[in-house]
């Protein structure tokens, strides 16, 4: 097992080093000059080029990749023009929000996805097959935005249940914890009101971002499943009398999930791209409302940030994708 | 009073509704196995075998629908007993199953330690305290090597005749009364065949089972089995002691497939002709388009066995009023 875990690992090194390459690259495309917006609108062609050398931006391009690489390696991005302070902070306080708002989405997509696939595909071509069906095509054709919106308007304006909007509430004094995740820092603290505050802040936006993922997990879970009842193993396990919710829960499951599991790390992706959006309307304090202005601002350094470190989260999660296979299928581990 | 056979099925008819219409996949299938016998099921590929260990087990397909006859297992009707309390006290308990690919019949995902002991732990007797030691040492008796550490592995880490061992042991694990054998030979090679069939016959004696061994191979039956019945298309068509039939077979379609046999021909023969589709099967004999002694009465003649000799009964109109 150590051996597959390393070697999955080692598979991820040239797709980041293409990340980096293709990152630089870009920057060096892109039509607008970041030393032209640096130096602000009224600048003079001196001060452009002071702008240009300040930043090594005439050096050759060979040079200009070192220097970038080893920037990168020291976790050195530069300041970002919109908050004048260094990007690699301002990441560093905003990552746990967008990541506690992934995680769950992420959580809600799969705890709700799989046993729905399930579901559909025990009853096939009757009719909660065809209510989930039609339910997660309109997951996946819905916008977001749209859903986001009429979440706010029913259940924080009309029904007055949840909150509309931000992290936590006004007033609630709170001085965070280590983690940075509010609701495991609240409970590492003992202060119950801030966990529950911050639950009650975070069910919607969660919501929102996670329908799509319920709607493809389902999905995918109920073709697994499908698939599966059609094997022989199932035809022995019934003949030799395993009870039929332990056939399906977990002997037939564990075989389906296989494809559920490469989704939900594609998945994950989708919803960090997802959270720039639903950041935005519910005023979620996370990266994806910083990159929004920083896209609005031309602020290519924390533009470039965020491009690197989605990369490697994504890289990172379809590692821990891999290995989840491996730990679910004995012969993946075998072949690698 | 005798005890009852231990299986006894009586003109069973199974169909499956389809796209193109409803198919009479199985239609008079009739066959007894006395206690501690083994009875081949004999067959083509496609004559309804499957159909027939389904119906045995109750695990038809949703499509599947039985119209008629009787499945006696021990004096029980099968076919009343509702699917939980057969999932409870006939599959994997009183009736043991070995399956024909152990590859394809075995999780891939799970120890097959994790799949032996799921069906001991809900067909264990009683009297049976500790399921891991008994389930070892009934991969010992079935001369697996290394039954301990065999409980941990894969089935994808076991050879072909391993794995055959490892569902004939599954089979025994909740000392049943019957085990039937859906073609436990086929997959394997000719050396391993033969040691599994020894096996196999060694077991039957020392547990004191009965066995139903469907097969299509008519050279497996002559080694193994006590008794057979020739299945058609759908239809019993003769059933008796094995030496008897294949001695002096009775009815048109056995000596043909006796004929085709290569151990008894010298030339490569075949049945000319096609099995009919279950689609359009006339009432009567499936057999009569391919039949070279059919009479104009044939396809309408309601199937029903007619005796031949002693405990050999044949479906042939040709045997009709010959006696008995």
């Amino acid at each position: 097992m150590l051996r597959f875990i390393a070697r999955r690992t080692l598979l991820a090194v040239p797709s980041l080093l293409g990340l980096l390459i293709i990152t630089f690259v870009m920057i060096r495309l892109v039509p607008a000059d970041p030393a032209a917006a640096l130096a602000g609108d009224n600048a003079t062609p001196e001060q452009v080029a002071q702008i240009r050398a300040q930043y090594g931006l005439d050096q050759p391009l060979p040079v200009q990749f070192l220097k970038y690489l080893s920037d990168v390696a020291r976790f050195d991005f530069g300041d970002s023009v919109y908050s004048s302070r260094p990007v690699a902070i301002d990441i560093v306080q905003r990552l746990p929000a967008t990541l506690e708002l992934t995680f769950a989405a992420l959580f809600l997509a799969t705890a709700l996805g799989i046993p729905l696939g399930v579901v559909a595909a025990l009853n096939h071509n009757r009719w909660p097959d065809f209510v989930l069906r039609i339910v997660s095509i309109g997951g996946v054709a819905l916008a977001t935005f749209w859903i986001a919106i009429m979440f706010q308007l029913l259940f924080a304006m009309k029904l007055d249940w949840l909150p509309l909007r931000g992290r936590s509430s006004v007033g609630i004094s709170f001085a965070g914890g280590p983690t940075g995740f509010l609701m495991l820092d609240a409970l590492l603290k003992g202060r119950l009101d801030v966990f529950w505050d911050a639950f009650r802040h975070l069910v919607l936006p969660a919501l929102t971002l996670s329908l799509g993922g319920i709607a493809t997990i389902t999905r995918f879970t109920r073709a697994g499943v499908l698939d599966t009842m059609q094997k022989d193993f199932v035809t022995y396990e019934r003949a030799v009398g395993y009870p039929h919710r332990r056939l399906v829960w977990v002997y037939v499951l564990r075989n389906s999930v296989v494809a559920s599991v490469t989704q939900i790390g594609l998945l994950f992706g989708s919803l960090i791209a997802g959270a720039v959006v639903v950041e935005s309307i519910f005023d979620w304090p996370g990266l994806g409302s910083y990159t929004v202005n920083a896209i609005l601002t031309a602020d290519f350094k924390v533009m470039l940030a965020v491009t690197l470190l989605v990369g490697v989260i994504y890289a990172a999660v379809n590692i821990l994708t891999d290995i989840v296979h491996g730990l679910i299928d004995p012969r993946l581990r075998d072949q690698a | 009073m005798t005890a009852p056979p231990v299986l006894d099925v009586a003109d069973l008819r199974v169909s499956i509704r389809g796209d193109e219409g409803i198919a009479k996949i199985l239609d008079h299938i009739s066959f007894r196995l006395e206690r501690g016998r083994i009875l081949g099921i004999v067959g083509e590929s496609g004559c309804g075998k499957s159909t027939l260990i389904k119906s045995v087990l109750g695990i038809l397909s949703s499509g599947a629908r039985i119209e008629r006859g009787e499945i006696r297992f021990e004096g029980e009707n099968l076919l009343a007993m509702g699917d939980k309390r057969l999932n409870r006290e006939i599959r994997g308990s009183r009736i043991g199953f070995i399956p024909q690919d152990p590859y394809l019949a075995l999780n891939p995902v799970f120890t097959v330690g994790a799949q032996l002991l799921e069906i001991m732990r809900w067909h264990a007797p009683k009297s049976v305290r500790n399921h891991r030691e008994h389930l070892i040492a009934l991969l010992r008796r079935v001369q697996l090597p290394d039954p301990e550490a065999a409980l941990d592995r894969y089935p994808h880490q076991f050879s072909g005749g391993q794995r055959q061992r490892l569902v004939i042991a599954g089979a025994l694990a909740c000392a049943p009364t019957l085990i039937v054998a859906d073609e436990p030979t086929t997959a394997l090679d000719v050396t391993t065949q033969g040691q599994i069939l020894v096996l196999l016959r060694e077991l039957v004696e020392e547990f004191g089972l009965s066995m139903l061994f469907v097969t299509h191979d008519l050279g497996v039956v002559a080694e193994l089995c006590d008794d057979l019945c020739v299945i058609y298309a759908g239809q019993s068509v003769e059933t008796g002691p094995t030496v008897q039939v294949l001695r002096e077979p009775a009815h048109p379609y056995t000596r043909a497939l006796l004929a085709c046999h290569p151990d008894r021909s010298e030339h490569f023969t075949g049945i000319p002709g096609l099995v009919p589709s279950p689609l359009k099967a006339p009432p009567g004999c499936r057999f009569a388009p391919r039949c070279t002694s059919a009479r104009p009465a044939c396809p309408e003649r309601p199937p029903h066995y007619v005796a031949a000799g002693q405990g050999h009964a044949v479906d042939c109109i040709l045997h009709e009023g010959s006696g008995a």
